[in-house]
């Protein structure tokens, strides 16, 4: 922190003085107990939008990320998984202790440490300071979340505290960008290794504990008084009655308002498309070329791309409900129903991040420690109802259930719908849970331990970097293997060209495919275009929506009815509640089957669940569509 | 509710975390679980001699929360039954008339 003090004339530009591109990044790991802040400060940092949320156990890989200083130098910050300690017992925490000690091939060994502590916890925080100064790296001790500590009266002597622990300290507010740029100073000056005056022996927690005690005394901390808000608001999220009454409540506002806005954000983003595909289509001379871009682009991409605004609305809601730290309060409401199919309240985290995705999720079971609850969490996860699912799920329903008041404004029946499909998947998993924690998965308990995060106000940066994150992610999706998928599909519907027309529909080569695989489908209710729907949905579920906005534009009938009216005219309702409860069941992703993968280590586990999920989705859609009709 | 009896007697028999209410407040004596769980629970705060306060908790009291060490922490019935504490007299005369 010392030698930077002349920072501002590195800052002219002319001025040169480090070797910048010459040498390798200095690496430099950051680490600290779950939900001390370390990814909202390394986001901070590098620019780069990790996710963050408001409960333990968000990161469990390392990330890495570019740190540039003001001299134009650059440091590679790596994340490290949140520990509460060096002896590690679960994966995520194995992650983080192999990096710090530089035991992983794929990523350099830090120079320098990064401990993030929150300040309102410093006491129990401060454990951790005593195996990370013993790795005798150059650290720099941040106490995090410095607007709580003094917004509670809590206050803490930096020099002190900094002359106990022999190494440098900084109190900041990540989140707010306060004192950030004492860490850019430590980053950029001489790193020196730290002198604690006194450690203890790292084995004994109570040992450690008592130092941490003596250390905090000594830097005349003063620990805040316990968050007021937080134990009123617990008062009613945790109130036995009330609070999963207000659980519901919360989730079926949400789901009221995604389907209250759909018809007008999906009209108002088609209108865009159509705007655009226009332009382009009167700027281009009739041909293949065209009929390639209008049809098979516009037509496929687009019908995917007007579901933007309402993953964009759902994933708002869910940023609100995790950064807000209610999330941790409702996985302690659902830990009975866990407990009951004989798995831990730990598995609810990654459950409920499957909502959003369960390649994530999945990656998120590192933190359970039990190999094989960790295990039945990885094969349960995709059955939760992921945002590749929701754009197939609005389409249907918007095409069969005419959206009339159920409850009052309250709830509708497109809303009640949808609302049935999350539970219709929340409730396969479970049983599924069940099965395999009877059969080949028992294993004995291990404690459930979670811990409540104080209420925080999400802020409109973590909020809006995440909304940027997804709307990324959907429209990088969007723009290459949907693409993709689309353009591969309007040749082969084009194909063979017989005296230089393309064929019939039905009798191109998507169509043959499509009508060989009929006959399998046909017990579901489902045509061959629906079939040829089926199979690009392996790539990934939404693709499904692409592939018959291009099938049914390049039919001129049902290119002017448009996508909902041609499903509506080519199912059943029995069909339509089929495909509905097939894509609920069934495991129509590759980058799920790759991820079970890689952290199962072999193909037993994901073949098992492909099978499992495949044959359950056929009998359920089947069952379905006989019953209904 | 036989505690608030037990307590007053010189020699209590010991109790354990899950039997404290709302509110009340006991001194950490001993865990009974296998050396790993033990000790992640020492490292967020449940070392013996620390002060529990027990909190809110799920519906249907279980899992509950703990006030330990500056954080809150929920564990279940069937943890909390494991680890055994020492009312502490403070705490009873506090609760007595929460409870």
């Amino acid at each position: 922190m010392s030698g930077c003090s002349d920072c501002g004339s590195c800052n002219s530009a002319t001025v040169v003085e480090f070797p910048g591109s010459r040498t390798a990044p200095k690496a430099v790991a950051v680490i600290g107990p779950p939900n001390s802040g370390k990814t909202t400060l390394f986001n901070r940092l590098t620019g780069l939008h990790q996710k963050v949320a408001n409960f333990p156990g968000v990161t469990v890989e390392q990330h890495t990320g570019i740190a540039t200083l003001a001299d134009g130098r650059s440091i590679q910050l790596i994340d490290l998984p949140g520990v509460y300690s060096l002896s590690p017992r679960s994966e995520d925490e194995q992650v983080a202790y192999d990096v710090l000690t530089g035991k992983r091939s794929d990523t350099a060994k830090p120079e320098a440490v990064l401990l993030v502590l929150d300040s309102t916890n410093m006491g129990r925080h401060l454990m951790l300071a005593a195996p990370i100064l013993a790795l005798g790296l150059p650290t720099l001790v941040i106490l995090n979340m410095a607007d709580d500590l003094r917004s509670r009266g809590g206050r803490v002597d930096l020099q002190k505290l900094s002359a106990e622990l022999g190494a440098p300290v900084a109190l900041v507010s990540a989140r707010r960008g306060q004192g950030i740029d004492q860490v850019f100073d430590f980053l950029a000056g001489a790193m020196t290794k730290p002198s604690p005056k006194e450690l203890p022996i790292l084995q004994d927690v109570p040992k450690c504990r008592a130092w941490a005690g003596h250390v905090g005394s000594q830097a005349s901390y003063r620990p805040p008084v316990p968050p007021k808000w937080t134990r009123r608001l617990d008062a009613v999220f945790l109130h036995p009655v009330a609070g999963p009454l207000l659980f519901l409540t919360v989730v079926v506002a949400i789901f009221q308002t995604i389907f209250t806005v759909a018809a007008p954000s999906q009209t108002a983003v088609d209108w865009l498309i159509q705007q655009f595909s226009n332009l382009v289509a009167s700027g281009l001379p009739n041909g293949l070329f065209k009929s390639l871009l209008i049809g098979g682009v516009f037509k496929g991409v687009g019908s995917v791309v007007v579901f933007l605004p309402q993953i964009l609305l759902l994933f708002l809601f869910i940023g609100i409900l995790e950064d807000s730290g209610y999330l941790a309060r409702a996985a302690l409401i659902a830990d009975r129903t866990m407990a009951k199919v004989g798995l831990q309240g730990k598995s609810f985290i990654p459950l409920l991040s499957a909502y959003a995705c369960a390649v994530p999720a999945i990656m998120s079971t590192r933190t359970i420690e039990n190999k094989r609850d960790r295990i039945a969490t990885i094969l349960i996860a995709p059955f939760m109802t992921c945002s590749a699912r929701f754009p197939v799920y609005l389409l249907v329903i918007a095409a069969f259930i005419p959206n009339r008041p159920l409850l009052g404004r309250l709830l509708s029946t497109g809303a009640a719908a949808m609302l049935g499909l999350y539970i219709l998947g929340f409730l396969m998993a479970v049983i599924t849970a069940r099965l395999l924690k009877s059969s080949i998965l028992k294993s004995g308990r291990t404690p459930f331990l979670l811990e409540m995060p104080s209420y925080r106000w999400p802020t409109f940066t973590s909020l809006g970097l995440r909304l940027l994150d997804r709307a990324k992610v959907f429209l990088v999706r969007a723009g290459t293997i949907i693409l993709l998928v689309s353009v591969l599909l309007w040749g082969a519907l084009n194909l063979p060209y017989t005296n230089g027309h393309p064929p019939e529909i039905s009798a191109s080569l998507a169509g043959t495919v499509g009508r060989t695989i009929e006959p399998v489908i046909k017990p579901l209710g489902f045509n061959w275009k629906i079939g040829i729907g089926l199979i690009t949905a392996v790539f990934s579920r939404e693709t499904i929506i692409a592939t018959l906005g291009t099938i049914y534009g390049m039919d001129e009938s049902s290119n002017k009815e448009g996508l909902q009216a041609a499903i509506h005219h080519d199912l059943s309702p029995g069909g339509a509640v089929a495909l509905l409860v097939f894509f609920a069941f069934a495991m129509q992703c590759i980058s799920t089957i790759a991820v079970v993968r890689r952290e199962t280590g072999g193909w037993k586990w994901p073949i098992l669940q492909f099978s499992y999920m495949t044959v359950l989705a056929y009998v359920s859609a089947f069952a379905a569509f006989h019953l209904i009709g | 509710m036989q505690l608030s009896v037990n307590c007053d007697l010189p020699e209590a028999p010991p109790a354990s975390l899950m039997d404290l209410r709302r509110g009340d407040a006991a001194i950490l004596d001993a865990i009974d679980l296998p050396t790993d769980d033990a000790r992640r629970l020492m490292e967020l705060g449940f070392l013996p001699g620390a002060q529990i306060t027990a909190g809110r908790s799920a519906p249907g009291g279980d899992p509950q929360v703990f006030q330990v060490d500056g954080s809150e922490i929920a564990l279940r019935r069937e943890t909390a039954r494991r680890l055994t504490v020492r009312r502490k007299k403070a705490g009873k005369l506090d609760t007595t008339p929460r409870a």
